[in-house]
């Protein structure tokens, strides 16, 4: 399985991580020969097969509904990159 | 050319719960910014979602109300987005198994014809913070205490064929989910905000047209008014041989203006995977049947109770039951005011008009339903008249004085309905206006002849000091002025 | 004193002959005057861990003793430490203090150990040889006499070279594809990946979450049955925590082994094991026959196919977990963003480094429109064949054994140039993860004077039958004793 350029320019402004060309070649190599590994999955025959998401068959517990925190603004926006008034600032966002 | 139009909702409604969906903060409305965002809601590293049993509870009960199937092992799946109100990165939602599947609800039109709307399905899932626009050096500054705030999102199908069907619906939604007691309904503060799919096609046609999403209307006024703008937008388009784009609008209400959204993004492609850090939730029959239990009254059987314990029509106790805070207010009213139907009609009259001019709510009245009884009472027994009443229900608002007989009081508002003085009065006025009287006895038409009564009153309140009761006055010329 | 075990240190403590603030400073001394060699630390605490270790001397004082009480240790630093900078081994995370514990965290403190620093790791838990850490490379104790550097193995590579090393008796680790094991059998130290959801994973940074699980590393058996009871447990604020009773590991240390039915997988003694190596494991499952075990081979025919699963389940959960650090509320972010777009995609480029970048794109890929049936809903059901092999198998057999690894530890940089060759490195490891039951690695001998490790892989929570195993071995062999020259 080959991935394209194309593909991988995709890919990387759907996960928000700048890639320049350069890494594009790379990354073209790197993940065509990972994306090979992965192909070997075609030949399992897995057509009665339930997907399986978690390893163990438990259910979810739910919790009651009680307030249990208090409140650490100061605490977590000490290790903000940039706040303001309680707000966590970032670049203007246009609607 | 003619077009059926086709409209479908989502509807977000936030949960009351006392604790967001994943994480113990309060969502709590109106604190400091990001001080109900703890480590869970910011997305901290490492930190770990556990489930409110609340917000499943509340989900079952609304799957109840809209007659829906309950999913008895619903799965929270992830979606995958970025932006600075979404910590994660991704939105913990439900995409192939919500918890309330296929149901519907069933509308009363004004033509008096009964419309079912189907529910495709209501899912649970996060709610987003706030972005705050306003200028930080051109930055934008984030909140979260809203991320995490349990939603239902309630998906229906393309059944509604005009504004008037979407409202309704839309309304009686909001009546349930209120009555039900799982939301705060209060629209003002985001508590339901609506997303309208529309569509149009040609009449008869089966083929349905491109639709357009238009997002986040938190009033019934606008909802209304964004679906009159769309629908007139797309014929415009259509009508001059155009093609409607798939896409999201924004609708700005104070301007009727709408626009589209996101035109720059790429292509969505939010990659859902169900999340591994939440297991499947198994619901079972003694959670159904507690929630059922637990289910108070809804909007369609009070209305059919108003009807035989009030004696309304059916027009009065649909307006009247379908919120259920005004459905309160009324029985309060009506169990002191004894006429339902006066009661009935003084609710739908001045005391609705109050509340719209002032933007409040029933539950922000400033009077209460007893005192409106009361006031019914007197108007029902004859001591006031309906001016005199118009009187007393501004002193009750305004709070200069919360009785009604004291108010009553106060202001000399109690009618004379001594007949012997009544008539004493009738006598002089008319007395007064012989040429008036003439023309009445000349005239044959007798509407006509109705009309002319009114020339008297005037002259017989002014003798009165506006206290003569105005409906003996009548009945007293009527008998004077003879046939 | 730095060779004694954790069990020997906390007789020696409750008899008082050392008190923890002296036990704390040998071992922080010997952290200082060793670990340029090894770079087995990212960070030291050398302040807290005085102070830690005074109060634990004060609590055994006042009678509050655990067997912790006053041990000296090291926290993996993929474990959230409150008020103590955990960096994951990222530049992304280089300055985060978090203001709250993980729960294993938590837990040590509770019992009253004395945290001595965070230790070195792949970033993000991804690699299998600590070369991946933004701190650069950890290096294996072991191999440094002929000269040559080799890799410590990963992720949990600078807990196990620590170990190894004796700058700590013990180090907590965590394992998503072989994390603990792989990194305990190239550094000769044992260490146990428990069943999933045995430990929580509060606090613990996610790698990918069906698959991560916090366990123990030691030098001896008896110690990893120490460490993984204060671990284990039912956590409120884990949903994946699982609510069931935990035991005393160490009450069935001794058990005798007589009638123990191991099965020896026969995928997992294939040609990709070197004669050598395949020798050595064929030695250790020999001393079980002399302890009363039985051996027969068994098979678990979908193995091969668990790279292939991992690789795409592993990074599509990984490409969504490691979304939220994305510049805003914490952790790195870039100079001068010009908008939005600009602040993520250039956060996320300079804060992570090439592998956590590859992973993060394979598995958006593999969740992408039009390729998610092929890859994640395929992966997801190879994953239900893979764990219902091991099903079957413990149907004949108590344990499983095979060697940890197809070889013994490499020389750095000789496998960072090629992803995939990195990745056949947990070829014995990675189906483990998948079906979410525990493991050991226990030290089994040496080939070319590195350690080899046998892997003994249990039923779902069959940690104290794996520890007892373990232990009985180490009672008959002294691999686990051999200190790096």
């Amino acid at each position: 399985m080959t991935i394209s350029r194309k593909d991988i320019e995709k890919v990387a402004v759907l996960a928000r991580i700048r890639v320049d060309d350069e890494q594009v070649s790379a990354l073209e190599k790197d993940l065509g020969n990972i994306l090979d590994l992965v192909d070997q999955l075609g030949a399992a025959d897995t057509d009665a097969v339930e997907p399986m998401a978690h390893p163990l068959n438990a259910v979810q517990r739910l919790r009651a509904d009680e307030v249990t925190e208090i409140n650490q603004r100061d605490a977590f926006q000490a290790i903000a990159p940039s706040t303001e008034n309680g707000l966590y600032l970032v670049p203007r966002v246009i609607e | 050319m003619q077009w059926d139009i086709v409209i479908g909702l989502e509807i977000h409604v936030q949960l009351a719960t006392r604790t967001k969906i994943f994480s113990g903060s309060s969502t709590a409305y109106g604190a400091e910014p990001n001080t109900q965002a703890n480590a869970v809601d910011l997305a901290m590293p490492g930190t770990l979602p556990v489930p409110n049993e609340q917000a499943f509870r509340y989900a079952v009960m609304f799957g109840l109300a809209v007659n829906a199937e309950i999913e008895r092992r619903s799965v929270f799946e992830r979606k995958n987005y970025f932006y600075p109100d979404l910590p994660k990165g991704y939105q913990t939602t439900q995409l192939e198994r919500p918890i309330v599947g296929p149901g519907y609800v069933d509308l009363d039109l004004a033509n008096g014809e009964t419309k079912r709307v189907r529910i495709h399905h209501a899912h649970l899932e996060e709610d987003a913070g706030k972005s705050l626009h306003e200028d930080f050096h051109g930055m934008t500054g984030v909140d979260l205490n809203r991320a995490g705030t349990p939603l239902i999102e309630v998906v229906t199908e393309p059944d509604m064929t005009n504004a008037e069907e979407a409202v309704a619906f839309a309304k009686k939604l909001h009546g349930i989910v209120t009555s039900l007691g799982i939301c705060d309904g209060d629209m003002s503060q985001g508590s339901m905000r609506f997303d309208v799919n529309i569509s149009l096609k040609p009449k008869g046609s089966d083929t349905l047209g491109t639709r357009t999403e238009t997002k986040n209307l938190n009033s019934f006024r606008f909802m209304e008014q964004a679906i009159a703008h769309e629908v007139e937008r797309q014929m415009d388009i259509l009508e001059d041989g155009g093609t409607i784009v798939q896409e999201t609008r924004l609708y700005n209400g104070d301007r009727d203006e709408s626009r589209s959204m996101r035109t720059k993004e790429e292509a969505n492609d939010y990659r859902y995977f169900p999340c591994p850090d939440l297991l499947p939730v198994e619901i079972d029959d003694s959670f159904i049947e507690q929630a059922r239990d637990s289910l108070p009254e809804l909007p369609d059987a009070r209305k059919a109770r108003f009807m035989e314990q009030y004696g309304l029509n059916d027009y009065d106790a649909g307006l009247l039951s379908g919120d259920s805070k005004l459905a309160g207010f009324f029985e309060d009213a009506a169990s002191h005011g004894k006429d339902a139907k006066l009661v009935a009609n003084w609710i739908q009259g001045e005391f609705s008009a109050r509340l719209n001019a002032e933007e409040k709510s029933v539950a922000d009245s400033p009077i209460t339903g007893a005192q409106l009884g009361d006031l019914v009472v007197r108007i029902a027994d004859n001591t006031i008249s309906s001016a005199g009443a118009k009187k007393v229900f501004e002193a009750l608002w305004s709070g200069e004085k919360d009785n009604v007989d004291a108010i009553i009081d106060a202001k000399g508002l109690k009618q004379v309905s001594d007949t012997g003085a009544l008539e004493a009065m009738v006598d002089e006025v008319l007395a007064g206006m012989p040429d008036q009287v003439a023309q009445y006895q000349q005239e044959s038409d007798p509407k006509k002849q109705k009309k002319m009564l009114g020339g008297f009153m005037g002259p017989l309140m002014k003798a009165s000091k506006g206290q003569g009761n105005p409906k003996l006055f009548n009945e007293i010329l009527v008998k004077k002025l003879g046939g | 004193m730095h060779n004694k075990s954790v069990a020997e240190l906390s007789r020696e403590l409750e008899s008082g002959q050392v008190s923890s603030v002296e036990l704390t400073q040998q071992f922080l001394d010997r952290i200082k005057r060793e670990d340029g060699k090894y770079n087995s630390f990212i960070t030291v605490t050398e302040e807290q861990a005085l102070a830690d270790a005074q109060a634990a001397d004060a609590q055994r004082a006042a009678g509050n003793v655990t067997p912790w009480t006053g041990i000296p240790f090291a926290h993996k630093d993929i474990f959230c430490t409150n008020g103590v900078r955990t960096t994951c081994g990222s530049k992304m995370l280089e300055n985060f203090v978090p203001p709250y514990d993980a729960t294993v965290t938590a837990n040590f403190r509770q019992a009253g150990a004395v945290c001595l620093g965070k230790t070195n790791m792949d970033e993000f838990a991804m690699g299998s040889s600590t070369e991946s850490s933004y701190f650069g490379a950890t290096t294996n104790p072991w191999g440094l006499g002929q000269g040559e550097k080799r890799v410590p193995g990963g992720s949990s590579g600078g807990s196990a070279a620590a170990v190894a090393a004796r700058l700590v008796p013990a180090a907590t680790a965590t394992d998503t594809g072989g994390s603990i094991r792989q990194p305990a059998a190239l550094c000769g130290v044992t260490g146990l990946k428990p069943t999933y959801g045995r430990v929580s994973r509060y606090g613990m940074i996610a790698f990918a979450s069906s698959l991560d699980q916090g366990g123990t590393m030691a030098r001896t058996a008896e110690d990893n049955a120490l460490m993984l009871n204060v671990m284990a447990g039912f956590d409120p604020k884990d949903s994946t925590s699982l609510d069931r009773e935990v035991p005393d590991y160490t009450v069935t240390l001794n058990e005798p082994l007589k009638g123990l039915k191991i099965g020896l997988p026969k995928e997992y003694f294939s040609d990709q094991l070197s004669p050598a190596m395949e020798q050595q494991v064929r030695n250790a499952v020999r001393e079980y026959e002399k302890l009363g075990a039985t051996v027969k081979e068994v098979s678990l025919p979908n193995a091969k196919l668990a790279i292939a699963a991992y690789y795409v389940i592993a990074p599509a959960e990984a490409s969504a977990n490691l979304s939220r650090f994305d510049g805003v509320r914490y952790g790195y972010r870039c100079e001068d963003p010009k908008d939005l777009m600009d602040l993520y995609t250039r956060t996320r480029a300079e804060g992570f480094g090439t592998e956590v970048k590859r992973r993060i794109l394979v598995g958006t890929y593999a969740l992408s429109a039009g390729y998610f049936d092929a890859y994640y809903l395929k992966a997801q059901k190879v994953r239900r064949l893979i764990q219902q092999d091991f099903i079957n198998a413990f149907e004949e057999v108590d344990v499983l054994m095979s060697p940890t690894t197809p070889s013994p530890a490499f020389i750095q940089g000789e496998k960072t140039s090629d992803p995939v060759t990195m990745y056949l490195e947990d070829v014995f490891t990675i189906a483990i993860n998948l079906a979410g039951i525990p493991a050991m690695s226990v030290p089994a001998g040496f080939v070319d004077g590195l350690p080899v490790g046998l892997q003994i892989i249990g039923d779902y929570f069959s940690e104290a039958r794996l520890l007892n195993a373990a232990h009985q071995f180490q009672q008959v062999t002294d691999w686990h004793q051999r200190e790096p020259q």
